[in-house]
Order: C-alpha cells, then sequence, then structure tokens
C-alpha cells in the first residue's frame, strides 16, 4: 500500500505542471516559465556549463523568448532533446518551442505540421579529415570510411553527395559527438561529417587542431532555425520577431550596452517602433511595449550573441561568412519591424 | 469447493452474483471487462484527440518512400534509393545475424567459464569468478561503448596495411585486423566447384555414418574400432582428391592493400561494429550463462557421481554420461532465456555504430520522417515475433525434458 | 662391535619429534603443487591465467598509477603528464558532483538527495534483514514521504497529504477486511482518494508556501542519483503490481488470466528500450490533451511495467513450487481466496521468490542507465552528453566510464552478496 504514495504524489507532481488554456503564450505566462527544447549538448550552441547554467547560440533564442513573454531570462526550462525525440516533445507539447539547430525543410513544415519561424543560422555539412590523409577535395573520397554524427539530416546529404559524384563511401553512424570524435582520432573512420559549424566546434577541443583540415565542399544547406507547432500563429509570431528584434538591432546599431539610451528616443523611427518608445508594435504582439529592448537588453544584438557563444574570438571561432548582415553580404535579414 | 450433495435448485438473486462463487468470478470478468474497455477506449480515445489536434495522423505510407540513406553492412541488396521497408529488413537481418553469432559464442564463453569456476585450480577459479562478477554487476550499455572503445584505440587503422610498403604484413599473408574491421581471405567459387563441395558434404555424411556404426558395434559385440583417424581421413581425402582432379576451382579472393587510398579492398569484412557489438554480447552473457552452467553442475546430486564412481567409469565419462545429461535440464531454459536477452540487448547495437533494426527503423527512419508512433509500433511487434518464437521454443523443450513421472 | 660396559641397550623414552613434512609436501609449495599445477593440463591453465593477467595490468596500471588527480582542464593533465601513460583523473575530483547528482540540480541542495540515501539505508534494513525489529518498518513506510519531501521539496503539504490519504486508506482497509477483502481493498482506495481529493482543496494555498522547501523540479535530476531513484522507486513499485500479475496470471478466470498473460508476455517480448522509447516519443499522445507529464514520471511507469512483468515471473515461479497441499489446506480451513493468498500462499511463495526478486532488481537497476538514450542526464548520460561537451573536458572518456563501471560494481556486487547470504539463510532444504 505505501508504496502507491509514490506514484500519487508523483502525479500530483507531474501533472501539477499542465495547464489548460487556448493560447500557448497563455500557457507560458500561466506556468512562468518558458518550456524550450534544446540539444542534449553541443559546445556553443546549447550546453550546460560547469555550473549547470545552459549557454549557447541557440539557448540565447529561447532566453530571448522569455524575456520577451515574462521579463526575464532565467524564467526558462531548457528540455534537452535528442533527434529522435524532439518532434514530439514539440508535437505533444511538452515544449513550447524547439531551439535545436534543426534544418527547416519542406516534409518537417507541411508533414509534421510545423512552423519555421526564421533561420538564426545558415550551416552546410562538411567534412573534417586528419591533414596527413593528403584529400584536398571531399570527391576524392572514393572508398573512405566516414563517420557520421546521426540524428539530422546529415545520413541524407552524405548519401546524396556520394551517389550524384558516383563514388563509393563506408558509413559508421555514430550516436554522440564525444564517440564520433573519439573514433575519428584513433583512425576508425577516415572522415568526420556533420555540419561545418560543428566540426569547427569539434576541431577547436581537438590536442592538436592544426593536423585537421575541414574540406572545402559544403554538401548541403542547413538553415537551421527556432520551430513551434502549427496551429497557434500567435505563438509562431512572437517567437519569429523574438528572432527579427535582435536581428534588426544589429541592424541599426542598437546593442545590449546602448539600447536603454537610445530608447529615450532616436531621430530613427524604425529604432523607436523596435524599442517600443514609439507605435504599438509589442501591443499588436500581446506582448509589453519594451519587450524587444528588454532582449537587447539581457542577450544582445544578432552580432553579440554570435560574437559571445560562437563568433571568432570564442573557442569555436566560427568567422560571420553566410550568417553576415545581408547589409555586409550575408544572408541574415530581418522583415521591417513597422 | 465443491458440493458433495445434490445442490437444491435455488431461486437466482441478485446478491448471488457476490456471494455465490458460482457467479462470483462472473461477475469479476464483467467488472473487469468493462473497466478494460473504458481503460482503451479512454487511451485511444486521448491518441485520437491529440493527433486531430495537431493535423497528424497513424500512417504507414512512409514505409513505401525512398529512405535516403546508406547501411554499411547490408544482407541484401540495399542502397540509398531502397525502400524505408528494405531498410528496415536490413536492420531485421543485421539483428538476426549478430544474435545468431552471440548467441553461439556466448554459448562457448559460458560453458568454458562455468566450468572452469569449478576447476580444481585455485588461480583458474578466481579468475573466472572475477570475470563473472565483473560483467554481472556493471550494466551491459557500459561494457559496449567500453569495448569498442578498447577496440578502436587498440588496433591500428587500416592505413598501417596499406600502400607499397606499409608498416604492417598481412598476418600469414591472409588476413588484415584493423579497428574498422577484419578482413580474411574470401573463396572464389570457380567452375567445377560445386563438385567439390557436395564432394565435402558427402564426406561430413559419411563420417557421421561411421561413428554411428563404430559406436553400434561397440554397443552389441564390444568390439571398438579407431574412430579420430579415420574421422579426419574420411572427411579431407576425397575433397582434397577431388580439388584437385577439378583442377583447383576455388580460389581465395585476399585483402589488396593497393587498390584504395583509404580502406583494403577484396576479402571479406567483417566489420568492427560487428565485431564490437558481437563480441560484447557475447561476453557479457557469457558471464550469465557461466552460472546457469555452474548451477546445473552443482544441481546434479553429489550421489550421481558417486554412484558412477562405483560402476568404475572415468571421470571424463561421469562428466559427459551422467552429469551434464541432468545438468542440462537445468541449464538450459535458462540457456535459452538468455539468448533472449541476447536478442533483446542487440537493439543497444546502435551505439558502436552498427545498422541493427532498431537503428535503421527505429533510429534513422524514425528520425528522418517523424513517424515516431508507427516505426515504434512496428519495432516492437518485431521483438515481440522474435521472442514469442523462442518462448514457444522453451515451453516445447520443457514439456519435452519433463521428468516422467511414473 | 656392542660395546658390553653399556649392556643397556639405547632405548628412547619419549617420541622423536615428528620430522616436519618434506618441502614438497607442505607449506605454499604443497599449496601451489595441489591447486596450481596438479596435473600438467592445470599447469598449462595456471600459465595461461598468468599471461592473461599480465596482458590486462600491463596498461591498466600505470594509466591507473600516473593518472592526474589535480586538473581543470584535459589541456592542463595532458600538460603535466607530458606524453607519459596516464589517466586523466581530475575530471572526477572537478566534475564529481555533476556525475552524482547531474548539472542542474542546485549546489546548495544536495545535502537534501544525501540526507534522502542515508535514510534509505534505514528504511530499507528492516526489509532486507529480518532481525530487526519489526517496529523499525514503520519508518520504512514513511521514508518514501520524506524522501519525496527531501528530493523534489515545494510543498511539505503534497506529502502530508499523501500520507494522511494513505493512513486513512489503511484504516478503512483493517475495519472492513474482516468482512470482506475486496470490501476492504476498495473501500481503502475510495477512502484514500477521497481524502486526497477533499484535502486537495482544503489546503489553502497559503500554506503551500509555508512550511516548503525550495522545489526542484523532476528534471534537474540527474547524474547517479537518478539511476538509483529509478532504480528504488521501480522495483518498490513493481513488486505489488508483479505479486497482482502473478496471481492473475494462475486465476481462473479466464479473462483476467488473459489479460495478464498477454500483459506479461507483451513487455517480457520487447527490449526495454524500446519501452523507453515508447516513454519518450510516444507516451504523450496517451494522456489527455490538456496535461503534460513530465518525461520522469512516464519513464518511471514504463520501468515499472517492466520489472513488474518479470517480477511476475519469478513469483509466479514461487506460486508454482509450492506444493499443491498448501492451497488444499487453506480451502480446508475455509478461507476465502484473498485469505488464503495473504495468510498461507504468499508468504510462502515470495519466501521463496525472494533471491529472483533480488536478481530482477539488480538487472533492473543496471537496465536504468539506457534512460540515457532518451536524453535523461543519469550518470551515463553525463559522461556521453554533458561533460564531454564542455571545452575544459572534451576527449574525457575511459576515467569516466571506468568511474561508472566503479559505482555499479560495488552497488550491485553489494545486492548480489546480499541476495546469496539470503540465499543461504533462507534455504530449508537439508543437502
Amino acid at each position: 500500500m505505501k508504496k502507491s504514495v509514490i506514484f500519487s504524489a508523483l502525479t500530483i507532481a507531474g501533472l501539477s505542471a499542465s495547464a489548460a488554456a487556448a493560447g500557448t503564450l497563455d500557457d507560458v505566462k500561466a506556468r512562468g516559465k518558458l518550456n524550450c527544447g534544446v540539444t542534449t549538448g553541443l559546445v556553443g550552441f546549447a550546453a550546460p556549463n560547469a555550473d549547470g547554467r545552459w549557454e549557447g547560440f541557440d539557448v540565447a533564442v529561447c532566453r530571448a523568448v522569455a524575456v520577451a513573454t515574462l521579463g526575464d531570462e532565467n524564467a526558462v526550462e531548457f528540455v534537452p532533446t535528442t533527434g529522435k525525440t524532439r518532434f514530439t516533445a514539440l508535437a505533444s507539447g511538452e515544449i513550447d518551442m524547439l531551439a535545436r539547430n534543426t534544418t527547416w525543410t519542406l516534409s518537417r513544415d507541411a508533414d509534421l505540421k510545423f512552423t519555421f519561424v526564421g533561420v538564426n543560422y545558415y550551416d552546410g555539412q562538411g567534412f573534417m579529415a586528419p591533414k596527413d590523409l593528403g584529400v584536398a577535395s571531399a570527391k576524392d573520397l572514393d572508398g573512405a570510411t566516414v563517420c557520421i554524427q546521426t540524428g539530422t539530416t546529415t545520413e541524407l546529404n552524405l548519401a546524396d553527395f556520394f551517389r550524384s559524384n558516383n563514388i563509393s563511401y563506408e558509413p559508421v553512424p555514430i550516436e554522440t559527438n564525444a564517440e564520433a570524435q573519439q573514433q575519428y582520432l584513433a583512425g576508425a573512420c577516415d572522415v568526420f561529417t556533420t555540419d561545418a559549424s560543428g566540426l569547427a566546434a569539434t576541431r577547436a577541443t581537438f590536442e592538436n587542431p592544426a593536423d585537421h583540415v575541414l574540406l572545402p565542399e559544403i554538401v548541403s544547406k542547413e538553415p537551421l532555425g527556432p520551430l513551434v507547432r502549427h496551429g497557434d500563429s500567435e505563438w509562431g509570431d512572437i517567437v519569429r520577431w523574438s528572432l527579427n528584434a535582435m536581428i534588426t538591432a544589429e541592424e541599426l546599431g542598437i546593442t545590449s550596452a546602448n539600447a536603454a539610451e537610445m530608447s529615450a528616443g532616436t531621430n530613427n523611427p524604425e529604432i523607436n517602433r523596435l524599442l517600443g518608445s514609439e507605435g504599438t508594435l509589442g501591443e499588436m504582439l500581446g506582448l509589453s511595449a519594451d519587450w524587444a529592448k528588454n532582449i537587447i537588453m539581457t542577450q544582445g544584438n544578432y552580432g553579440e550573441v554570435f560574437e559571445n557563444n560562437i563568433g571568432e574570438n570564442t573557442a569555436i571561432g566560427l568567422s560571420r561568412g553566410l550568417n553576415s548582415q545581408w547589409t555586409d553580404g550575408g544572408l541574415i535579414y530581418s522583415p521591417p519591424f513597422r | 469447493m465443491t458440493i458433495m450433495t445434490e445442490p437444491p435448485k435455488e431461486a437466482f438473486r441478485l446478491s448471488m452474483l457476490i456471494n455465490d462463487t458460482r457467479y462470483r468470478s462472473l461477475t469479476f470478468q464483467a467488472i473487469a471487462a468493462i473497466a478494460l474497455a473504458l481503460i482503451i477506449f479512454y487511451l485511444a480515445n486521448n491518441v485520437a484527440t491529440n493527433l486531430a489536434k495537431l493535423g497528424l495522423n497513424i500512417d504507414f505510407s512512409f514505409l513505401g518512400a525512398q529512405a535516403g540513406y546508406d547501411i554499411n553492412q547490408t544482407l541484401i541488396p540495399y542502397s540509398s534509393q531502397s525502400t524505408n521497408l528494405s531498410a528496415a529488413f536490413v536492420g531485421i537481418l543485421n539483428t538476426l545475424l549478430v544474435a545468431f553469432l552471440a548467441c553461439i559464442t556466448a554459448t562457448i564463453f559460458g560453458v568454458l567459464a562455468g566450468v572452469l569456476r569449478l576447476s580444481n585450480n585455485w588461480l583458474v577459479r578466481k579468475l573466472m569468478s572475477f570475470y563473472v562478477e565483473i560483467f554481472r554487476n556493471i550494466p551491459v550499455l557500459i561494457w559496449i561503448l567500453m569495448i569498442y572503445g578498447v577496440m578502436t584505440i587498440s588496433l591500428s587503422g587500416p592505413k598501417a596495411y596499406l600502400g607499397a610498403e606499409p608498416s604492417k604484413e598481412l598476418f600469414l599473408g591472409l588476413f588484415a585486423f584493423t579497428n574498422r574491421g577484419i578482413y580474411v581471405p574470401a573463396p572464389i567459387w570457380g567452375p567445377g566447384s560445386m563438385v567439390v563441395v557436395v564432394t565435402f558434404i558427402l564426406s561430413v555424411i559419411a563420417v557421421i555414418a561411421y561413428r554411428r556404426y563404430a559406436t553400434n558395434l561397440l554397443y552389441r559385440t564390444g568390439k571398438l574400432l579407431p574412430t579420430g583417424l579415420p574421422t579426419i581421413a574420411i572427411l579431407l581425402i576425397p575433397t582434397i582428391f577431388m580439388f584437385f582432379v577439378m583442377g583447383q576451382p576455388i580460389g581465395l579472393d585476399l585483402p589488396d592493400p593497393l587498390a584504395n587510398r583509404f580502406n583494403l579492398r577484396g576479402g571479406l569484412q567483417i566489420g568492427a561494429p560487428l565485431i564490437a557489438i558481437w563480441f560484447a554480447l557475447s561476453i557479457y552473457t557469457g558471464a550469465f550463462i557461466a552460472e546457469n552452467v555452474r548451477a546445473g553442475i552443482q544441481a546434479v546430486s553429489k550421489g550421481q557421481t558417486e554412484a558412477a564412481a562405483a560402476l568404475g567409469l572415468r571421470s571424463a565419462r561421469i562428466m559427459s554420461l551422467v552429469v551434464l545429461p541432468q545438468a542440462l535440464r537445468v541449464i538450459i531454459p535458462p540457456l535459452i532465456s538468455q539468448y533472449l536477452n541476447i536478442t533483446k540487448n542487440s537493439s543497444l547495437a546502435i551505439l558502436v555504430g552498427y545498422a541493427d533494426v532498431t537503428a535503421t527503423l527505429g533510429g534513422i527512419t524514425l528520425n528522418q520522417t517523424g513517424r515516431a508512433i508507427e516505426c515504434i509500433l512496428l519495432l516492437m511487434l518485431f521483438y515481440l515475433i522474435i521472442s514469442l518464437t523462442i518462448s514457444s521454443v522453451i515451453n516445447v523443450y520443457n514439456n519435452s525434458i519433463k521428468l516422467k513421472e511414473r | 662391535m656392542v660395546d658390553s660396559t653399556k649392556s643397556v641397550a639405547f632405548v628412547r623414552t619419549e617420541d622423536a619429534p615428528s620430522l616436519p613434512p618434506p618441502s614438497s609436501a607442505a607449506g605454499p609449495v604443497k599449496w601451489l603443487r595441489e591447486n596450481l599445477f596438479a596435473t600438467p593440463a592445470n599447469a598449462i591453465l595456471t600459465v595461461l591465467s598468468l599471461i592473461a593477467i599480465y596482458l590486462l595490468l600491463r596498461d591498466f596500471l600505470p594509466w591507473l598509477l600516473n593518472g592526474v588527480w589535480n586538473s581543470d582542464s584535459l589541456a592542463g593533465c595532458r600538460e603535466v603528464l607530458q606524453g607519459a601513460t596516464g589517466g586523466c583523473f581530475a575530471v572526477l575530483t572537478e566534475r564529481w558532483n555533476q556525475l552524482l547528482f547531474g548539472f542542474t540540480y542546485p549546489t546548495d541542495l544536495y545535502w537534501r538527495p544525501t540526507v534522502a540515501f542515508a535514510l534509505f539505508f534505514l528504511a530499507a534494513a528492516p526489509v532486507l534483514f529480518f532481525d530487526l525489529p519489526r517496529k523499525l518498518l514503520i519508518f520504512t513506510a514513511l521514508f518514501p514521504f520524506i524522501a519525496y519531501y527531501l528530493i523534489w521539496g515545494g510543498s511539505i503539504w503534497t506529502p502530508i497529504l499523501s500520507l494522511v490519504g494513505i493512513i486513512v486508506g489503511y484504516i478503512v482497509y483493517s475495519r472492513l477486511v474482516v468482512s470482506s477483502f475486496a470490501a476492504g481493498f476498495f473501500g481503502a482506495i475510495l477512502a484514500a482518494v477521497i481524502v486526497w481529493i477533499v484535502g486537495g482543496s482544503f489546503v489553502p494555498d497559503g500554506f503551500a508556501v509555508e512550511g516548503s522547501m525550495r522545489s526542484v523540479p523532476s528534471r534537474d535530476l540527474g547524474g547517479f542519483m537518478l539511476n538509483m531513484m529509478l532504480g528504488v522507486t521501480c522495483v518498490s513499485l513493481s513488486v505489488p503490481i508483479g505479486i497482482a500479475l502473478a496471481l492473475g496470471r494462475q486465476s481462473s478466470m479466464p479473462l483476467i488470466k488473459f489479460v495478464c498473460v498477454i500483459f506479461i508476455e507483451f513487455i517480457r517480448g520487447v527490449p526495454l528500450i524500446t519501452l523507453l522509447f515508447v516513454a519518450s516519443v510516444m507516451l504523450a499522445y496517451f494522456f489527455p490533451p490538456e496535461a503534460t507529464v513530465d518525461l520522469f514520471l512516464r519513464v518511471v511507469i514504463m520501468i515499472t511495467l517492466f520489472s513488474a512483468a518479470y517480477i511476475a515471473e519469478v513469483v509466479r515461479g514461487g506460486l508454482a513450487a509450492l506444493p499443491k497441499g498448501q492451497y488444499e489446506a487453506g480451502d480446508s480451513l475455509g478461507l476465502d481466496y484473498p485469505q488464503a493468498m495473504r495468510l498461507i500462499i504468499l508468504p510462502q511463495a515470495l519466501k521463496i521468490s525472494i533471491p529472483g526478486i533480488v536478481n530482477i532488481a539488480v538487472g533492473l537497476f543496471k537496465d536504468t542507465v539506457l534512460v540515457s538514450v532518451i536524453s535523461m542526464f543519469d550518470l551515463i548520460g553525463m559522461i556521453r552528453g554533458p561533460i564531454p561537451a564542455s571545452p575544459d573536458w572534451n576527449g574525457v572518456y575511459w576515467e569516466l566510464f571506468g568511474f561508472a563501471s566503479v559505482l555499479f560494481f560495488i552497488c550491485c556486487y553489494g545486492i548480489s552478496q546480499y541476495s546469496q547470504w539470503l540465499e543461504r539463510r533462507l534455504a530449508t532444504d537439508h543437502r
């Protein structure tokens, strides 16, 4: 008999998290926490630090949405998801949004019924090989053994690339980055393939990073971005514009340092609209007027987030490349705030 | 609770549903049936509501769609343009292969360790106890990962064997041991090779017949025929003879260090993932089987051994004629359930990159299509079929060895 | 020549001191001969074993003895080692807390699970050792509530309310069971549920804040603590369910028997990992649309069902091993089914099954590491996820797995030694 009480108590604990309301925004507000799905750990994008606090590029998006909706960057419950569990977690309502380097594809949009609200990182699948292998191009890899980190679109891109170049390979699917790295370093595979950003992050932690090269081919388009469920467009709007606010802030030169000052009012009407000193944009989204200002003050603009987490001054050392602002020849472009 | 006298005919009253043992079980079952139906309805309704709300549906048509990914070990023809269904079949065959291989080697490890644990040799006994305890008390997942890791770092990459001046020679000129797999020569079947094969099969049959004849002769007349040398002779001489008569039709395809700059080509490659999961499952389950074997041998009453000794049997004969046949009765049922465990534990194969059914259907296919419910239902169905097949074997066996009481 | 003056022949008045046995038949040499080199085959085995031991230790010992225990990153370790073989055990000294408690459990609250862990031994003792005073079982009954409160925190009213519900249920049960077991059983459940519902609405929100400890969501549990909790919770929950299933499987009612058989065979037929996939990707669809049940609870449900099916088979073995006379004796005393089961059959059947149940418990405890596959950060989850994902410790592998192996070995070996002791203790046959 005594055993059953654990169950009931747990049920109380488990179910207490639930709340029935019409929209996701109301759910989040009622709960006081945003449930945000992230990876189980990818340096630079989402990983807990030594104190257990989640940090990273994707984490910043979660925190931005939490700031916009709840006004507190710590009001986020980070839910680690794997490649298998992420879509069910989102579909079943366990998480409110997914910010987990997930590639935007048609089938995920139409078949799995998710809405990608934008792109926060333009990635592509690349290859890493030891320098002494003497490979200059991925097209030289005929007959090579390839370690693949499973769980994204990697396997499919790889198969397409080798098939279209009419060369053969031996795939070794590996579940975690740590194990893939071990196999690669021990020579159990010739090349390691995953998203180029992940490769750079992995190589940065090697004992001798200079002994390894990233091959020039990028074999796929991987627009990674946050996504939400179909059927709640209001919530989708909030996530979309939280991301866009960070992007626009960089474009307009608003940083975490000068946001407070600028919010007092400037000559640029778009800055004023973004920071809430003019117009009613926040109200239209169902948020406070200073929602975007809060995001920028706590998380910084897109450029700051990039530099702090994965930029050239971090261990990962990614250059902006495609992820520069459109004004600098990149693809990062936000629709206007008006 | 039978009623001895003729029961008086009673009129049926409603209270009899509870108080009368004849009706009570019906009442309970009716209540249980209703409760069960309600629970099932509730769950099904929840699923339907949830899926409808999300605009999803249960749909198995993804099985016919192109899989789009490659698999490193395929026992049936498969390419990335094949369907998800054939990817699942590749996975199923891989699961069955590794489970089958691991069952055999686990039995060998287990019987060896189990017998050696009862050895007179102190060191061997302790060593075997150490083996059994350390494998039984650490999770199989840790063992699989560690064994794969040890294999990866202790064997060299194929690079050492490659090129015109390799740093390592092929073992006996035939084998290469790398951390991507073991390369062994593969036979090339030339014309006329069938004759050699058929000769060999016939020789095997002849050996069996000869041994049976020798045993019969021994039992009938007490005359002992030699078996060792004639067996080897019957087995090999005709085959070798035919091999040369037919003009050496069977050749060997050796691993070739020069054909490719990344890997050895040619021969038969047994991939490192297969070896790792095979070895890990065998040695892990071997520890459990060793315990079953030991328990089985110890369960045979000491009087049996003494009786056999009193009859003048030598100790090897005591083991093979008296102890083992009785111990098997105890050993085999748990042994088969260990085989079941091997099959189920093989679902961890993805940890070493082996493409079993959990890795294809329940892994990459699930990831790519997002059809979680369908994939997992199919996965469970497959394991269920395998397990039920093995369990029914256990039941048949249990019935056949039941002590016939007279 | 005999000297005549000394006519008395030499007569020994005391025994000569017995010579020590030849060195080959005594002491270490004898032991070596008998135990290591009795026959040529035996000698070969010994030599082979020595070679095996040498090979095992050759690489392992330097790694262990040369290990670096003080460093703040793998790079630091490599600097200290200067290319020599040696483990980087500094990762253990720096991250031990994450390995044991997970990375999100609040650091200042570590004392709570630690206290719960210590109390667990106190609570488990009377269950494991029959000689202890039976009164200690009261503490065992209270332990789940205390542990729940310690680990999760939150309002103290949750555990108190559950406890009150159970107590009321128990009182109702002991009143009603005299007339009928079914009445007692269902009455107890009804009473407990009524108390929970009524009590739940009575306890005002204000109270919830008072007397509450900081609450920790179950998502923040991790590390070895998570393995322990899953193991303990699921085993203790699954024992009663397993017994019920075993009885159901033996039942004479075809429907009940059918359902139990299907359930047991289904669960035993699929690997635990697929059930965990069900917990992580499917179970969410089975709950009402507005509810989200957290992953910990879903996993507990699936693992409990899993181990219940295995325990049911063990208990069934125990039931089958009882002589038929015991059942008939119960009938002849005029006991009804619940009485016969409670008073005669189950006490004996469970006694036979205890070693089997302990084995299942060990297996289940080991299997809890599979939750790492569904993105829970248990001990193995930490080892494969966040720790190597941090830039400082990227590339550490063997040290962490070695640590996990040692922890699991200590726990499981301890339990299996207990099980063997128990088996000897309970042995009633005379061989």
